[in-house]
């Protein structure tokens, strides 16, 4: 009721303004009337009693102001009026609204496009329910890198773990699906049947696959994903308990996935089958026992990851009778559990922490600079308040009104940032590498809003204080309207330095990711990428039913590819470097013979003649694959230098023996040593490579990449190469179809993304920091017109006085460098993983930077330097 | 000024009471009630007229008065307030409070005596 009240009469305040104040009035000059009355009743004269009444009321005006302040609707009137006054203010100087609102609007864009990919890919939890007990379980290889698990040690962890409440091994399966529409390759995943259980979601239609359809040989069962369901079967349900045919054999669906549902581990997976490995794990020799498997668990309610990854530890370390263990899934280092956010997130963390610090310092450049725009007009509405503090106006309202003026500038800036915001949001999307989990889910909704007027309003307030502070603290200073210009000139001068400092900064960490990328790309590879064609051949289905088969299709697939015109070289290989993921254990045989050295781990590469020739990495010893190796004579392998260096410490490698995978593998001869290439990315150097003739190696890869060294630009002859292909077999679906050089850039894609934002944040710095320069200087020499006119007169001459104000420009950007170096010192701790082969305090990098913002500065000092020296010193005199 | 002050300022708080008081006499104006709480409390309370039109305003905000203006006789504008139904119970409440108070500190007096 009372608040009703409240609110119904305030607003008729505030709308019907002038009927309120007239029933005020009238009430006051009732109240007057009535006291005379009174007065004239008691006996007073007329002109006594008025003046009775009068002396009892007071000030009239006083009593109605008192009114008027006592209800809320007074502060919603005034503020209105400091908005009406302010954007009338702002009309009346467009060029300093368009520049702040710019500016700022940069500045808040920018950071708020930055917040809306870092939000959903950092800050939001994964979407399934109780996503914080979802982890990452690897084994270690032996320099303390997570890799992938076998199967073996899958079934021991789960076995014998006490805090997990379901866990899965995945691998990735790329099934070609043909059907009434043209053939297509999908991104599935095999996966154990607790897989959909781990993550805590369940088919929409149909149902997940049984334990009983996860064993050797089990039934084809698979579970589609929303789209896939959409786009090939039209969002039929009837297609649950249909078959369907993958890879030339049926596979009867059984469930479909929700709409929303993202596999985030691998995004554009469609497609899910059971794994239906052998769980009584018969040799180590078999697939259970490689290293090709992703594992995730969900932690039991009421464990934390913490304990189940120390639950995980301690049964690493104490190995059971009934747990056998090959000497490579022996988990000498104990497993590595992170949470699966963390897990899916680490490569890109520190490129987006990285560039989130970028953009607050732009934000922080903007907000300094405006800062300074307002200081710059305080000096020229100085009579505008010194008048208004000489009639009464308290300084709170002055800076009240101030805040106003900030405020709204900052609000205009937002909505103004939240287009540039939307568009940078698409762009860094568009842009940004493929490896950047979640893209899917950002967008621009109601938190990014959110965040953006947050910031503007924090801006304006951190501003318009910054600004007002002058005037409060110094209302005597505008108060006399005299001209000092001295102390504004100090403050506006020290926001120049600390805009400086802080370009500086940025600079800084641009120059060194920038010549971290290029150390990167100049790392010797160990092959020669440029003119190589690489694309992706798959054998499927039953055409290929045996080892054989598939050997003597890429035999013939290579033959053919090596006649196109334009091909130099060409090989298949299983995996290509810089995405190195197949990994064995490979023990070399000892000088006591059949005794087998402790094994270690290797990236084995099964490759057909051609490979090396290819890529070009050179042969050091020994020979190379031919066509003789085949899987009737004794196994050969070639193995990488430092491979040789680590099993053979000096001694010739050839014609020694290694084992690849178990202790039941064969015992292949080295023919060969090749130089070392870098297997996983540009930035690691030490991991081994064992090379195998694809036809001695007892599982076919049915993916093989083609690697195709041409004349000219590859990408011309990538159609006759796969029209060479094709004429094999024109069923079969060829992808991934890159060069070899886009795929060694890719290689770097989180550095080349951070670079990207980094350049455009410090050209934006840079910009703002010179206006920041040029405003300061300019009305430096606006304000000391008449100093400059008294030394010209006084026999200056115009390079001396050019001197002067270059010097003054020069000197604040010094100042800012010795500053900004200090502050680059660290802030560049939080750009170290993006550093390659680089120091943090690389001093070229500091002094190169140093002389480009020097530079800048003294193209941003020029202008008002030479309008100085055009000063008359007559007119300068006369205008005072 | 000399000697004490002729009039005392109103206990903070005692306003709204004393005009919720003199209301419930009958509807009255703001003159009205400020000459009826200086005469009835003998010329030792003087209400001050921004105060008392401030504290009229709130009190009206606050659903305890009601407000009509009518035309007086010699045909001016007077804005008439009356006690509402829950104005009555707010002095209720407020007396009793007042002299829970007033009781208290009296005999907290005589016993300092």
């Amino acid at each position: 009721m009372s608040l009703w009240r409240q609110l119904t009469h305030g607003i008729r305040v505030l709308t019907r303004s002038r009927a309120a104040d007239r029933d005020l009035a009238d009430e006051i000059a009732h109240y007057l009337h009535e006291a005379e009355v009174d007065h004239l009743a008691r006996g007073l004269s007329r002109d006594a009693a008025i003046r009775a009444a009068r002396m009892e009321i007071g000030n009239a005006t006083v009593v109605r102001e008192h009114v008027r302040e006592s209800a809320w609707e007074h502060v919603v009137a005034t503020t209105a009026a400091d908005v009406r006054l302010a954007l009338r203010r702002l009309r009346r100087s467009p060029g300093f609204a368009a520049v702040t609102v710019l500016t700022l609007g940069v500045g808040l864009g920018a950071s708020t496009a930055i917040f809306g990919v870092v939000k959903p890919v950092l800050l939001e939890p994964l979407p399934y329910p109780g996503a914080g007990r979802i982890v990452s379980v690897a084994d270690r290889s032996s320099d303390g890198r997570g890799i992938d698990v076998t199967f073996g040690t899958f079934l021991e962890l789960v076995d014998r773990g006490r805090t997990l409440d379901a866990a899965a091994v995945v691998r990735s399966w790329l099934p070609t699906i043909v059907g009434a529409a043209q053939p297509e390759r999908l991104e599935g995943e095999r996966v154990s049947a607790g897989y959909f259980k781990v993550l805590g979601v369940s088919p929409l239609v149909g149902r997940a696959f049984d334990t009983d359809e996860d064993r050797v040989n089990g039934p084809n069962v698979v579970v589609l994903g929303d789209g896939l369901w959409r786009r090939r079967f039209g969002a039929d349900s009837a297609v649950v308990g249909r078959d369907i045919v993958l890879d030339d054999q049926p596979y009867r669906v059984v469930g479909v996935m929700p709409p929303g549902f993202e596999d985030v581990r691998a995004p554009r997976t469609e497609v899910w089958a059971p794994l239906q490995y052998d769980a009584s794990l018969p040799s180590f020799d078999g697939r259970e026992w490689g290293h090709h498997l992703s594992m995730i668990a969900r932690v039991r309610r009421g464990a934390t990851v913490d304990s189940a990854r120390r639950d995980l530890e301690t049964i690493a370390e104490r190995p059971l009778p009934e747990y056998p263990r090959p000497v490579w899934a022996s988990m000498p280092r104990g497993p590595f559990v992170i949470a699966l956010q963390d897990e899916i997130t680490r490569s890109v963390k520190p490129a987006l922490l990285a560039m989130f610090g970028a953009v607050v310092l732009v934000l922080a450049i903007a907000c300094v600079n405006v800062t300074n725009l307002l200081l710059a007009r305080g000096v020229q509405r100085r009579d505008e308040l010194a008048m208004r503090i000489a009639l009464g106006a308290p300084r709170t309202r002055i800076v009240r009104q101030l805040l106003t003026e900030t405020v709204l500038l900052a609000v205009l800036s937002g909505a103004c940032g939240l287009a540039v915001a939307a568009a940078g949001i698409q762009t860094l999307v568009a842009l940004s590498p493929s490896n950047v989990p979640r893209l899917a889910s950002v967008r621009v909704d109601a938190s990014i809003l959110v965040f953006a007027l947050a910031a503007s309003a924090v801006v304006g307030l951190v501003v318009g204080i910054a600004a007002g502070l002058e005037v409060w603290r110094r209302p005597e200073l505008h108060a006399s309207g005299a001209r000092h210009t001295g102390s504004h000139q100090r403050a506006r001068r020290t926001l120049v330095v600390a805009e400086v400092a802080l370009a500086f900064v940025l600079l800084v960490c641009t120059g060194l990711l920038l010549r971290s990328l290029q150390r990167l790309l100049s790392m010797p590879a160990g092959f020669d990428s440029s003119g190589v064609l690489t694309m992706q051949v798959q054998t499927t289905g039953r055409r290929y039913p045996d080892l054989a088969a598939t050997d003597r299709f890429f035999a013939q697939a290579l033959d053919r590819v090596r006649r196109v015109p334009g091909v130099v070289a060409a090989g298949f290989v299983s995996q290509l470097p810089l995405a190195g993921r197949d990994m064995y254990g490979v023990a070399a045989e000892s000088a006591v013979p059949a005794v087998a050295d402790e094994a270690s781990g290797a990236y084995r590469y099964g490759v057909l003649p051609g490979y090396f020739e290819a890529l070009r990495i050179p042969l050091l010893r020994g020979r190379l694959f031919d066509a003789h190796d085949t899987a009737a004579v004794p196994a050969v392998a070639v193995i990488s230098e430092s491979l040789a260096r680590a099993k053979f410490a000096g001694a010739d490698a050839l014609g020694r023996r290694v084992r690849v995978g178990g202790a039941d593998g064969p015992w292949r001869t080295i023919v060969g040593v090749v130089g070392d290439v870098r297997q996983e990315s540009l930035t690691l150097a030490d991991a081994d490579a064992v090379y195998v003739p694809e036809s001695q190696w007892s599982f076919p890869d049915r993916a093989m990449w083609l690697v195709v060294r041409t004349h000219g630009d590859p990408a011309r002859v990538a159609p006759a190469v796969e029209a060479a292909v094709w004429a094999i077999d024109t069923d079969l679906p060829i992808v991934r179809v890159a060069t070899m050089d886009r795929l060694v850039r890719e290689s770097t894609a989180e550095r080349r993304f951070a670079l990207m934002v980094f350049e455009a944040f410090a050209g934006v710095a840079l910009l703002l920091a010179a206006i920041g320069i040029y405003a300061v200087l300019a009305g430096g020499v606006t304000e000391r017109t008449r100093e400059i006119g008294v030394r010209a007169a006084l026999g200056a001459s115009r390079d001396e006085i050019v001197g002067v104000v270059i010097r003054q420009g020069l000197s604040m950007a010094a100042i800012g460098i010795v500053f900004g170096a200090a502050a680059a010192l660290l802030a560049t701790r939080g750009l170290a993983t993006l550093l390659f082969g680089i120091s943090r305090v690389d001093p070229v990098t500091y002094v190169v930077m140093s002389a480009l913002l020097m530079f800048v500065a003294a193209l941003a000092c020029w202008m008002p330097a030479a309008r100085a020296a055009r000063v008359d010193p007559a007119i300068a005199l006369r205008a005072e | 000024m000399k000697g004490p002050k002729p009039s005392t300022d109103l206990v903070q708080g005692t306003l709204d009471m004393l005009i919720l008081k003199t209301l419930s006499l009958g509807p009255m104006h703001g003159f009205g009630i400020a000459r009826r709480v200086e005469q009835v409390s003998r010329g030792v309370f003087k209400v001050n007229p921004g105060s008392l039109l401030t504290a009229l305003q709130r009190l009206e905000r606050a659903g305890w008065l009601d407000a009509e203006w009518r035309d007086t006789e010699n045909s001016r504008r007077a804005k008439f307030y009356a006690l509402t139904r829950a104005g009555r119970k707010q002095l209720d409440a407020e007396t009793a409070d007042w002299n829970r108070r007033a009781a208290a500190i009296a005999r907290l007096l005589k016993a300092d005596a």
